[in-house]
């Protein structure tokens, strides 16, 4: 999830403060998807990235696009817009109640001496994994990666070497959006799902990126690890109501002495 | 018909008109106007929505008692203190006579002020922290019981419990949410407790826990940590499944799950869960099956919703309706001061909740109410403890879940 904030805002440099809500959005399409067809959500994530994909590519040429070129604050505006018109949505056609799927592994543990560890979170993170994998393989070796990362590193040479920036950024959006997507079908299998869950996961998500570095893939699994295993250790070796608190002490000192994040590049 | 006679109807036919606003007023005014503040939606959706089914079957049960109609304005604080205070506004503001609510204590207290400040009586459905009702305020009534009484009441039923059985943890470890009712559990918890020396179990850890909480692993994983045999709780409805999921996850069985709140015993527990929801006992305010009106409360309920148990959420929310249909019976006018007096001179013996009935003490507080030990039992629950209202025995230690 936190990698599609990443890729969004590293190429696009529109924060998405509708990212949550999108999460929220593929947990219900696959909420729906298995109640119907009784598919493991392992397998519904790759249909639901591409859903969310087509999602954020419209969403990004038909309603960000006009406002690339506009002061940050009407962005940020308008992203909390569709986030609110996403929760609201949900609301009206699922309902407040939280929600959830039970899958063969729901309640499975592997046992390594002493750590017991969640299955489907193992499976999860291997997915999660794998998706930043294909992620990094695609700007890296392909001319359509290549091309975005052009657009990223100099806008203007972009557009002076030909390249239909709009279009790449819409695709760019969609990227973001298929991780979200890949994601919230991964997140069904361990949580459950209300509307109102989104802002907590977006903040969270804005934790993890500006501690590993806006923009920065990398930075982005690199966050994640590190946020995770704070909380963890702050929960057990202090108290598990705080430990929010660690999570948010780590970014406050990432922020004093390294406020680019810790895999992050220094912009002019 | 000459011109006279015709004047005179044309005047009798315009005095009537004129006149028939007021009788439609009057006729308004013999319904009292009831905000009843829940938490519909946000985290606590789940449990907002299970009262609201009691503010349904109340109507009917109201008429069949010979009490007046109520006209329910509803109101949501989505499970947050802030709304809740600006909807007791919004609504008093539309017309509201009487407020009903709000299940949480936090919201309940935000209410209790604004009830106050605009002199408006509250009835209290479902609230447990005790300051609600030491503020001397005059216009806010209570009938739940406080979070001391809750927990004097589950140490007496656990005693029962652990002697019919013949078995009890030597130690526990006591988890709540953070949250308001849960902060005040937690302060009485050691102090009620220090009042029973024979509880046989000493508490070796406290957690408390975010109650927005989407993960509860390292939570479970504390403690279990601890070696603790038994599970003491003070939790909600989500929470409650999270944790449940991770006891089984983390593959701990406690000897026994003791909970001191809602969740473990809800509806949605029990169906999100299925077998794995059998064994916790939850010590909580609850009915009397033996008594009249709880038959008739049940058969509506049962009527109106035939999947889902008969339980706190509804009785309490029930008896706040009652209440305010009682009082507004007895005072005979909306008038909020008459209201709150017909309130404090409150005295139901025909209730739903154990005790002798609902009356309100000085501090608008029904101190006499007894609570109840209940147990899952194959998607049911039984009521075990106290053994004067028990259908069922209890059964300890808890089956290990991977054995179920």
């Amino acid at each position: 999830m936190a990698l599609g904030l990443s890729v969004i805002f590293g190429v696009v440099r529109v924060v998405n403060f509708a990212h949550g809500e999108m999460m929220t959005l593929a947990m219900y399409l696959t909420l729906v998807l298995f109640s119907a067809l009784g598919l493991d959500p392992l397998v519904l994530l790759v249909p639901i990235a591409a859903a969310l994909f087509v999602f954020g590519y419209l969403l990004q040429l038909g309603l960000i696009n006009p406002f690339i070129n506009r002061p940050e604050h009407s962005q940020f505006m308008l992203l909390v817009a569709v986030a609110l018109v996403l929760v609201n949505l949900q609301l009206i056609v699922f309902g407040p109640d939280a929600q959830g799927i039970r899958t063969a592994y729901s309640f499975d543990s592997f046992q390594l001496g002493p750590l017991i560890v969640d299955a489907a979170k193992v499976y999860a993170a291997g997915a999660a994994l794998l998706v930043a994998a294909a992620l990094f393989a695609f700007f890296r070796f392909t001319l359509l990666g290549k091309a975005i990362r052009a657009c990223a590193d100099n806008y203007e040479g972009a557009r002076v070497v030909g390249l239909n920036v709009k279009r790449l950024y819409a695709l760019t959006f969609g990227l973001g959006a298929a991780c979200v997507g890949a994601a919230g079908a991964m997140l069904m299998a361990v949580i459950d799902v209300t509307p109102q869950i989104g802002p907590a996961y977006t903040l969270l998500a804005f934790v993890i990126v500006i501690t590993g570095g806006l923009g920065s893939m990398p930075g982005a699994l690199l966050g994640g690890v590190l946020i995770g295993v704070t909380e963890a250790l702050g929960g057990v070796l202090f108290t598990p109501s705080a430990k929010s608190m660690f999570a948010f002490g780590l970014l406050v000192l990432v922020l004093l002495f390294r406020p680019q994040g810790i895999l992050g590049r220094k912009t002019a | 018909m000459n011109r006279r006679t015709f004047s005179r109807n044309i005047a009798a036919a315009g005095a009537a008109a004129a006149l028939s606003p007021f009788s439609i007023v009057r006729a308004q005014a013999q319904k009292l106007r009831v905000g009843v503040l829940l938490p519909r939606s946000g985290i606590q959706a789940g449990i907002g929505q299970d009262c609201h089914r009691a503010v349904e079957v109340a109507a009917s049960v109201l008429r069949e008692l010979g009490l007046p109609a109520l006209d329910i304005m509803n109101g949501d604080t989505e499970s947050n203190v802030d709304v809740a205070r600006s909807r007791a506004e919004r609504l008093i503001s539309e017309g509201a006579q009487l407020l009903v609510g709000a299940f949480d204590s936090g919201q309940t207290t935000a209410i209790a002020q604004v009830a106050e400040q605009r002199g408006i009586p509250l009835v209290i459905n479902i609230a447990a922290a005790p300051p609600i009702t030491e503020q001397g305020y005059k216009f806010v009534f209570r009938n739940f019981p406080t979070a001391p009484m809750i927990l004097g009441d589950a140490f007496a039923n656990q005693l029962e419990i652990f002697s019919s059985t013949g078995k009890a943890p030597k130690t526990a470890v006591f988890m709540h949410v953070n949250d308001t009712f849960g902060a005040a559990m937690q302060k009485g918890f050691t102090g009620v407790m220090s009042k029973f020396p024979q509880i046989p179990y000493k508490v070796v850890d406290t957690i408390a826990y975010d109650p927005a909480a989407r993960d509860l692993s390292v939570e479970v994983a504390k403690a279990k940590a601890s070696g603790a045999e038994a599970l003491v709780m003070v939790s909600r409805l989500n929470d409650a499944i999270l944790l449940t999921r991770e006891l089984v996850k983390q593959r701990w069985s406690p000897m026994a799950v003791l909970s001191m709140g809602p969740g473990w015993y809800e509806d949605q527990y029990l169906k999100t869960l299925g077998k794995l929801s059998d064994g916790p006992l939850s010590f909580v305010p609850w009915y009397d099956p033996n008594k009249k009106l709880t038959k008739q409360l049940e058969a509506a309920h049962s009527k109106a919703f035939k999947e889902i148990n008969l339980n706190t959420n509804h009785v309490y929310t029930f008896e706040a309706l009652l209440v305010a249909a009682d009082a507004f019976k007895r005072a005979g006018s909306t008038d909020a001061k008459a209201l709150a007096d017909a309130i404090r001179a409150t005295n139901i013996k025909d209730n739903v909740s154990p005790g002798p009935g609902i009356q309100f003490d000085a501090k608008g507080q029904n101190s006499a109410l007894k609570n109840s030990a209940i147990q899952n039992r194959g998607g049911k629950l039984v009521t075990v403890a106290p053994q004067a209202a028990a259908n069922a025995k209890p059964e300890l230690p808890m089956r290990p879940y991977d054995k179920r």
